[in-house]
């Protein structure tokens, strides 16, 4: 992975928003007691449109909701396990319900994907959010790769108002696009002969070492980058998909259980396309080992020489 | 207002909580799923705040910026709202022969489908917080309507009530007032036997909240509490809590501690209404 230019996505993403307040009086910024460096701007900025509930996730999407139904347009702002895991029912209720009989704008932006706070271990790591957030009706599914499309999805929030998961990772990454179209939900990074490999978030950029070590060793993968898990123009991805002979899909969660990789199955299957699928992600346990990122990747099966081992597997 | 003005006003709210009680029962006797004790505990909560004028509304547009907002957050406790809504034209009367039965709007617990509720409810520990929300949009927007919340005192143990007390002080949400229905019983026991609850208006008090105890079946007492409230300019939130009988107008439900998930025959019911005349 590259080292330049380095920003982390909710520090990017805070700064568009930050930009959009000064003239849209309608945009509240609600946090449970989680910061970031750049909020510091908004909260001095807007101190009557930022609000810290305090620690209290089940509050902060019930208060979200109610200026939501009075026709703001809500940031709900906390780690992201406990933004998703710890106010599930409110979530359920309050926004994928209430969402289908009226107008509700609450963007959940979560920090910390996958396992971003490594060596904070399973309380905070976050292996279930594509998969419980998937389950529930009326919610849009943000997962980006980077930061360029987490500073361009703040146009996009406020555009569509329906409620939305915004899975942000924790760590600061180097840049993949240099342009974004979040409508189309997903890009083709890289056209290949031998198979694509689809992933989201952080393992993008894993799936880019991969990839570029496979070639050395004359393997010629694809990679295609889902961005937006939901709504997602499956006819278009499949179009993609349906060319090549492999598929493996790799993501920072918890598999075979409607993650990225059910996504993608159940896409196939729909087609009824003759596709050799495998999946990568983490099993049915949660982690207590002690490490960072790159290392519990390399203990659980996410690590490079995993990936292409797995490839060749796949491949035959 | 004038004292013959306030008499019928009076007699009216007790006229109407003396129908809207009987038209509950008579749902009940068609949708046997409905949580009658439970609802019996609310109507004169209804009454006071509908007909004694109390919440603004507007039955044809029940989207108008105008209105004050009434979240029933005790949501299988409101069958007695039903009929209120439909004597106020927010939807046909005859719907309430209906309840409960396939094609018909109104369902054993209320959500937003139906015209005059808010949210979707049903369960419990929600319609605080999201009035918290409410109210502080309200303010932010310099709107001068009310957020009402109801709720039953067995809710409480529901944590998230207790977020939302502490948010509403902090932010001084004087647009806020919340009524407890203190019916005393949650499903398996009175409160006091499951974690006593009580002195609730201590903990209110403790809270930051105003906090006022009333007599939750006088209408009048109710209508001037919720005036003093509404017209109030105390910054703190307020809570009204409703000293109810649950299962009120039924001797065989107001002493059963299990009244919750009681039902009543056909035969009782009709019983029952005759008796009220």
């Amino acid at each position: 992975m590259k080292k330049e230019n380095l920003r982390a996505m909710r520090d990017v993403f805070i700064e568009e928003l930050c930009n959009r307040m000064e003239n849209d009086r309608d945009i509240f910024f609600v946090c449970a007691d989680f910061g970031s460096p750049k909020l510091d701007r908004l909260r001095s900025s807007f101190k009557d449109r930022f609000i810290n509930v305090g620690i209290a996730e089940q509050d902060l999407i019930n208060i979200s909701t109610g200026l939501a139904l009075e026709g703001f347009t809500v940031y709900a702002y906390a780690i992201a396990p406990f933004l998703t895991m710890r106010p599930y029912e409110q979530i359920r209720i309050n926004l994928s319900m209430q969402s289908q009989l009226k107008e509700v704008n609450v963007n959940l932006v979560g920090v910390g994907a996958g396992l971003s706070y490594d060596v904070s271990g399973p309380t905070h790591h976050c292996l279930e959010d594509i998969s419980i957030m998937r389950v529930l009706p009326n919610i849009e599914i943000f997962s980006p790769s980077d930061w360029v499309l987490a500073g361009g999805f703040v146009d996009y929030s406020i555009r569509v108002k329906k409620p939305k998961y915004l899975r942000f990772d924790g760590k600061p990454l180097p840049p993949i696009y240099e342009k974004v179209d979040i409508d189309r939900g997903f890009s083709e990074l890289k056209k290949g002969k031998d198979l694509c490999i689809v992933s989201t978030g952080y393992m993008t950029h894993k799936a880019l070492t991969a990839v570029e070590k496979l070639s050395r060793e004359g393997i010629d993968a694809g990679l295609l980058d889902i961005f937006m898990l939901r709504p997602l123009d499956e006819e278009l991805l499949f179009n993609i998909l349906r060319k090549y002979r492999c598929v493996l899909t790799i993501e920072e969660g918890f598999i075979n259980k409607a993650g990225l990789d059910s996504i993608v199955l159940n896409g196939l299957n729909k087609k009824s396309a003759s596709i050799k699928l495998r999946n990568i992600g983490f099993n049915d346990a949660y982690i207590f080992d002690i490490g960072s990122r790159d290392h519990l990747h390399e203990l659980n099966g996410l690590g490079i020489d995993s990936i292409v081992k797995d490839v060749k597997a796949l491949l035959g | 207002m004038a004292m013959s003005d306030k008499y019928s006003e009076s007699k009216l709210l007790k006229e109407k909580s003396e129908w809207v009680r009987k038209e509950t029962l008579k749902i009940h006797k068609v949708a046997h799923e409905t949580r009658l004790a439970s609802s019996l505990s609310a109507v004169e909560i209804f009454v006071a705040l509908y007909y004694g004028k109390i919440i603004n509304f507007n039955p044809k547009n029940t989207a108008w910026e105008g209105r004050d907002r009434f979240i029933i957050s005790k949501g299988h406790g409101a069958i007695s709202f039903y009929p209120v809504l439909a004597d106020l034209g927010f939807f046909p009367k005859e719907y309430l022969n209906n309840v409960c039965k396939a094609g018909c709007i109104l369902g054993g617990i209320p959500d937003a489908i139906i015209p005059g509720f808010e949210t979707v409810n049903g369960s419990l520990g929600h319609g605080l917080g999201v009035g918290c929300g409410m109210a502080l949009g309200l303010k932010r927007k310099k709107c001068k309507e009310k957020v009402f919340v109801l709720v039953g005192d067995g809710e409480l143990y529901e944590g998230s009530i207790w977020e939302a007390v502490m948010f509403a002080a902090e932010h001084e949400l004087d647009n806020l007032i919340l009524i407890v229905d203190d019916n005393k019983v949650c499903m398996l026991d009175y409160c006091k036997n499951v974690i006593d609850l009580a002195p609730l208006d201590k903990k209110f008090e403790a809270f930051g909240w105003v906090t006022r105890k009333v007599d939750g079946h006088d209408t009048e007492e109710l209508y001037k509490s919720l005036r003093h409230f509404k017209d109030n300019d105390d910054k703190r939130p307020k809570v009204l809590i409703a000293n109810t009988v649950k299962g009120k107008g039924v001797a065989r439900l107001e002493k059963d501690s299990l009244s919750h998930i009681k039902n009543l025959s056909a035969d009782e019911v009709d019983t029952l209404v005759s008796e009220l005349g």
